[in-house]
């Protein structure tokens, strides 16, 4: 199965925004819906990205990635017509629509309101199997820590949504301040001659003037986004060791895509995370498809509600 | 499961943390939302379909500023949530 | 007898330069502020700073070097300060500055650019207790600036734009860094700039307002520091606090300086 997703051009005319990841779309050339018995979908508006996620009876068939927009009913359907216009697929072909995420009790078309936590956890179990049992998620705006047993239920969880720090907007901040593309920040903080100590606060506000500072007392920019790949590592595990890290540890979210963060956590854990072919941005829209999957076997389809 | 709401930030870490587990069927009537002075805690329908507590969002992100009414800074020497909650659900991490 | 008091804040270097004096009719006046002077450093080093801010108080008044007898350093970056004689730090300074102007004083609130603290004191000008803030960016004067920015007003009147709205409404973030996306998504729904600078001046004094609930209410309330100014935010904090009235000291960004000259005169820390 071929996952690398296409990648959407960026306007043209755009000024370099060096924050803005790219949005993305993926579909499986190899299957058909139409000729498949049960269509879930699963819709996920965070507070920077949304993800709509289609699978086939129960497997995953298509997604989309999007930066989410100025409110989440809009965010949901963009994310849904992206995967439309790739597939051929319209509302009235779906069988059950969940929403989940910050903005999920605003999604029109869905028909339950399942929280990230749980669909992190299922989406979780799907791409990494059976043997997770300890998930990290690190979001645009909060950072969860996740148990769940070996059908992906939860029986632990603990997030935080109050600090940036560990987030991805604390790390967008960095990218901003550096003039550096979000995407290249991971491989640059490996590119240094000494691994450097983490940036000592905890704040990304002060994080942000500390930065400036290592700047001018001489640290190169990889050294000073390796610091702070440090601090937002050691932070994370202090929160992931609140409830505790066992084998079968998976990494969700958007920074899992950074390798200068995750080889950290891996490092202070001692634990390498569970990898997957699949992109870890979709794990709570996925797990939403999934619980509507389920919905429909028990309970038969649902009826499309289109605005 | 264990539900923890809270935050941690510079100036520390502060959870409340439910055991669902202990509090589907509650013994007690829910006595934890009548005795905390800012009814911080409500019921509701959690992912799995059980009936338990939770604390409203409102107050998830202050919880070191909502609950210093009730510490020992305050003069206080035991918390009503958790002295409520006889079936031992709920815990305090600071 | 000539002492200066140097408050190395976080953005700015104050300067306070204080006398002992007889007053005729006034015997309970036994210091007087002889010379002031405020500095952003920019990009000078904190040390540097100071030395330059000092220098530059001491032409402005007129004194020369080797008539101060003796220099105290307080602030953020007191310790950098090599030329100071000792260092205090900001609860005492605050609380013995605040005594200068308001004897009947028990509450100081003293939001500065990046960090914010409640002040208990006795009247003695001695803290008795202090809650700060300082490892979390929220509750600190640099936030409603960074705000007032976005909304292209200066920060007075960002102030003033929030005295006019009748609305409260709440924001969801804690974080200056999520609030500032809060603040970006208001302007895009086309929210009045007199709401969006309430909502944020009231987020900063609901958060300043629990801290110094840490260490108890009891009037009078003072507020120190460049907030003072800002007469949207002292409205917002009287309404956080729940008190008839808060004090207001002239020159508020110099009472910690001015508390500093003074113990150095007192030759106590």
């Amino acid at each position: 199965m071929n996952v690398a997703a296409e990648l959407m051009p960026a306007a043209a005319d755009a000024k370099p925004e060096f924050w803005r990841w790219q949005e993305s779309c993926w579909a499986d050339e190899t299957t058909d819906w139409h000729s498949a018995k049960t269509i879930a979908v699963g819709i996920d508006v965070g507070s920077v990205s949304s993800q709509c996620v289609v699978t086939a009876d129960g497997k995953l068939y298509a997604y989309s990635s999007m930066r989410t927009g100025n409110n989440s009913p809009d965010s949901a359907r963009n994310a849904f017509n992206a995967v439309g216009e790739k597939t051929g697929l319209s509302l009235n072909d779906v069988h059950f629509v969940v929403g989940t995420g910050y903005g999920r009790v605003n999604v029109p078309f869905s028909h339950k309101a399942i929280t990230e936590i749980a669909c992190h956890a299922r989406g979780a179990n799907y791409m990494g199997g059976n043997k997770v049992r300890t998930i990290l998620d690190m979001g645009g705006q909060d950072c969860k820590a996740i148990h769940c047993d070996d059908k992906g239920k939860v029986t632990n969880f603990l997030m935080n949504d109050k600090c940036a720090a560990g987030t991805g907007r604390g790390m967008e901040v960095i990218s901003d301040l550096m003039q550096i593309p979000i995407a290249e920040l991971g491989q640059r903080s490996f590119e240094i001659d000494q691994e450097p100590e983490a940036v000592s606060s905890v704040c990304v506000v002060f994080a942000k003037s500390e930065a400036l500072a290592l700047l001018k007392a001489g640290y190169t920019k990889n050294k000073v986004i390796a610091a702070y790949c440090q601090a937002m590592a050691e932070r994370v595990v202090s929160l992931l060791e609140r409830i505790g890290v066992e084998e079968g540890f998976f990494i969700t979210g958007g920074i899992a895509k950074n390798a200068g963060v995750v080889k950290r956590i891996e490092k202070i854990l001692g634990i390498q995370a569970m990898k997957t072919e699949i992109d870890s941005q979709i794990a709570g829209a996925l797990g939403a498809a999934l619980f509507g999957h389920t919905l429909v076997q028990k309970q038969g389809p649902a009826k499309p509600i289109v605005s | 499961m264990i539900a923890n709401y809270g935050y941690k930030d510079g100036s520390g870490e502060y959870y409340i943390s439910i055991d669902t587990s202990k509090c589907i069927n509650c013994p007690v009537n829910r006595a934890c939302i009548a005795a905390c002075p800012k009814s911080m805690f409500e019921t509701m329908t959690d992912d799995y379909d059980d009936e338990v507590v939770w604390i409203k969002p409102a107050f998830r992100r202050s919880l070191a500023y909502d609950c210093s009414g009730c510490k020992p800074s305050a003069g206080r020497t035991s918390l009503p949530c958790t002295s409520a909650c006889t079936p031992g659900a709920i815990q305090h991490s600071w | 007898m000539i002492t200066a008091g140097i408050d190395v804040g976080s953005r700015s270097v104050k300067v306070v330069l204080v006398e002992d004096a007889k007053v005729e009719g006034a015997p309970q006046l036994k210091y007087l502020v002889r010379g002031k002077h405020l500095m952003f450093p920019g990009d000078l080093d904190a040390d540097v700073a100071a030395e330059k801010a000092f220098t530059d108080a001491l032409g402005a008044a007129g004194i020369d070097r080797g008539q101060v007898s003796v220099i105290f350093a307080t602030g953020a970056g007191r310790k950098m300060v090599k030329f100071a004689k000792d260092s205090v730090t900001e609860m005492s300074a605050g609380a013995k500055g605040v005594s200068f102007f308001f004897p009947t004083a028990r509450t100081i609130v003293d939001v500065g650019a990046e960090e914010g603290r409640g002040i208990k004191t006795d009247g003695t000008g001695r803290a008795t207790d202090f809650a700060g803030n300082e490892k979390c960016a929220a509750g600190a004067g640099s936030f409603a600036e960074a705000m007032s920015r976005a909304l292209q007003l200066s920060l007075k009147e960002f102030g003033e734009a929030s005295l006019r709205s009748e609305k409260s409404i709440p924001m969801n973030a804690q974080c200056t860094v999520f609030a500032e996306s809060e603040v970006v998504s208001l302007i895009h729904s086309s929210t009045p700039k007199e709401d969006i600078a309430k909502a944020v001046l009231d987020a900063v004094a609901s958060r300043v307002c629990a801290m110094v609930r840490r260490v108890g209410i009891e009037n009078d309330v003072v507020l120190i520091g460049g907030m003072v100014h800002n007469a949207g935010f002292v409205q917002s904090l009287k309404a956080a606090m729940d008190v008839g009235e808060i004090k207001l000291p002239e020159m508020p960004e110099y009472v910690s300086a001015l508390g500093c000259a003074l113990l150095a005169a007192e030759g106590v820390h």
